[in-house]
């Protein structure tokens, strides 16, 4: 039987404060900014990931939505990592958060630490398996949204 | 024989887990129950002295099977107080009964504009099914309501049996804990001229039940919420119901014949029983009915409101208003489910909190999304009793919960 790692691996500080202060709440309009909505069925926690994609960059995001504390520490932490990045940026981003979270035995390498910042202090969901969809669910919401930018007419910035 | 419930407890395995260091406080027995070794034994000398298909085998371990099959629905039917066995079918659990009821009686029996009633505070079991019939039949659905103070709101109900088929009702609501007048409904919606459904789902293995008092015209229940295993169910109906139900799904063991220009379907229970059964759930469940008929259901009910009256009155009365009860507040009419809202921490979180003290609570919606919405909820953290559990587990549960808030706040 193995025991449950401690929960200051999982309710960090850094997570804690992004829970109790979330960054870049609210709506922006759409259009120009593309809206994508994310749910948990399992949970009940609902997002909604709006994003506005001038050229090539992620000129801003907001997010609405209610959930525990991973799902709303994990949103505000990629919306504060995404702004201001490329498009590609921010998929490559989503990629290596997503590694993070199936890393269950081996640790993150430097790189990917050094690469991902504050949202590393999510590495601990890993090792709490039925957490780890609160934790991606505003990241596969992100890429609904981004996909949707792409496909879709370019925008006027 | 009073109620013993440190001696109990040593019936339950399970009860020896310790986890994250800690003995485990188990306190989800309305997702699912703990078994007792009785059960557990039963199924094990099934598999090691007697299994063989049933209804087939001329040989004698296969008519022993046989028996020990039959038997667990005589048990079930003695325990429900149902006429006679064969009203009592397996299937593989109270979900499935639903979509017996609704896809065999209803879709044989309900015309379009039909009317059924189910309330807003019904498990998807008893909504989905439902709105299934709608699509395919042209069934009308309609809803009783639930006041502010978490009961059916029966002031229309008259309305809307009005011209109504059946009406279909929980007994005890998985999420508030509230349990409903049944034989009030059951009045009724015989009044009116329509049938009555329970889904017995929480009530079966919390009350005692009398289908003849009840006046119910179906039951469903699932055997692992009331100390046996996983993978049966039940729906029981009176004869004349089943009289007018075709078979469910087809295959071996439901026919009486069959040519190359079709069937014959079986009478009794086995028309609605195809391919071999859940022969060592059915004796799991026969067992497990033996158990609570010897701890006695008015004893197991009697337990569990002293537990319930105990765990609101110190709920409410611990955090300074920061959990609040999402149910009734009084301890009649309600049952040991307890559903809480926590200030500042989603149900998932303390669910995960109290997880680090060994203590088992349900975070979720709890399959009951209308209900939630009625009251502006994505989700609680749901609490709920069994026979064994304890005064010291509520004490456990209380201090976690400290933990929880202290942790968030």
């Amino acid at each position: 039987m193995t025991q449950m790692p401690p929960l200051n691996d999982l309710y960090r500080e850094i997570v804690m404060d992004h829970y109790r202060t979330p960054r870049n709440r609210g709506e922006l309009p759409t259009p120009p900014a593309r809206r994508a909505d994310g749910h948990n069925p399992l949970c009940g926690d609902e997002i909604s990931v709006f994003v506005l994609v001038e050229g090539d960059l992620i000129t801003d995001v907001k997010l609405t939505g209610h959930g525990c504390s991973i799902s709303q520490a994990s949103s505000s932490m990629m919306s504060a990592a995404i702004k201001g990045r490329r498009v590609e940026e921010a998929r490559e981003l989503v990629a290596r958060f997503k590694d993070l979270m199936t890393a269950e035995s081996s640790e993150p390498s430097e790189d990917a630490l050094r690469e991902l910042g504050e949202i590393a202090a999510l590495s601990g969901v890993s090792k709490f398996p039925v957490r780890i969809k609160c934790a991606t669910l505003a990241w596969n919401t992100l890429t609904q949204a981004l996909d949707d930018a792409e496909t879709s007419e370019p925008q006027q910035g | 024989m009073s109620y013993d419930v440190r001696l109990l407890r040593t019936d339950f395995p399970l009860l020896r887990r310790v986890v994250n260091g800690y003995p485990i406080t188990y306190l989800d027995s309305g997702a699912t129950s703990l078994t007792p070794r009785t059960v557990l034994e039963a199924m094990d000398v099934y598999y090691s002295r007697h299994h063989a298909n049933v209804h087939r085998g001329v040989y004698q371990t296969a008519a022993e099977a046989t028996a020990a099959y039959e038997d667990a629905r005589a048990a079930v039917a003695r325990f429900i107080g149902a006429a006679h066995a064969d009203e009592v079918v397996f299937t593989k659990n109270a979900t499935e009964s639903f979509n017996l009821l609704a896809r065999a009686w209803g879709a044989a029996n309900l015309r379009p504009g039909d009317v059924v009633v189910v309330t807003e505070m019904e498990h998807h079991a008893n909504l989905v099914p439902w709105f299934q019939l709608r699509d395919s039949h042209g069934i009308e659905l309609r809803f009783l309501r639930v006041g502010d103070d978490y009961r059916l709101d029966l002031s229309n109900l008259d309305e809307l049996l009005d011209g109504a088929t059946l009406l279909s009702v929980t007994a005890m609501s998985n999420v508030l804990g509230t349990i409903n007048p049944v034989v009030h409904l059951a009045e009724r919606a015989h009044a009116a001229g329509a049938l009555l459904a329970v889904d017995g789902a929480q009530s079966v293995a919390h009350l005692p039940t009398d289908v003849q008092s009840l006046g119910a015209d179906f039951l469903a229940f699932s055997a692992h919420k009331m100390l046996g295993p996983t993978g049966i169910g039940v729906l029981w109906a009176k004869q004349e119901h089943w009289d007018r139900t075709p078979p469910f799904l087809g295959g071996g063991g439901m026919i009486a014949d069959v040519t190359l220009d079709g069937f014959t379907p079986a009478d009794g229970p086995a028309r609605y029983e195809a391919g071999t059964p859940p022969i060592a759930e059915a004796v799991g469940l026969g067992a497990a009915v033996r158990y609570l008929e010897s701890i006695t259901m008015e004893s197991v009910a009697a337990h569990e409101l002293d537990l319930t009256t105990y765990a609101l009155e110190r709920l409410t009365s611990s955090f300074d208003g920061r959990v609040r009860i999402v149910g009734p507040r009084e301890t009649t009419e309600r049952g040991g489910v307890i559903s809480l809202d926590v200030e500042g921490v989603h149900p998932h979180d303390v669910s995960q909190v109290l997880d680090q003290y060994g203590v088992c609570v349900r975070p979720g919606h709890h399959c009951a999304k209308p209900l939630m919405r009625r009251f502006d909820l994505a989700a609680t953290a749901r609490v709920s009793f069994g026979p064994y559990s304890t005064r010291p587990e509520v004490d456990t549960l209380v201090d976690a919960l400290g933990q929880a808030l202290e942790m968030f706040s």
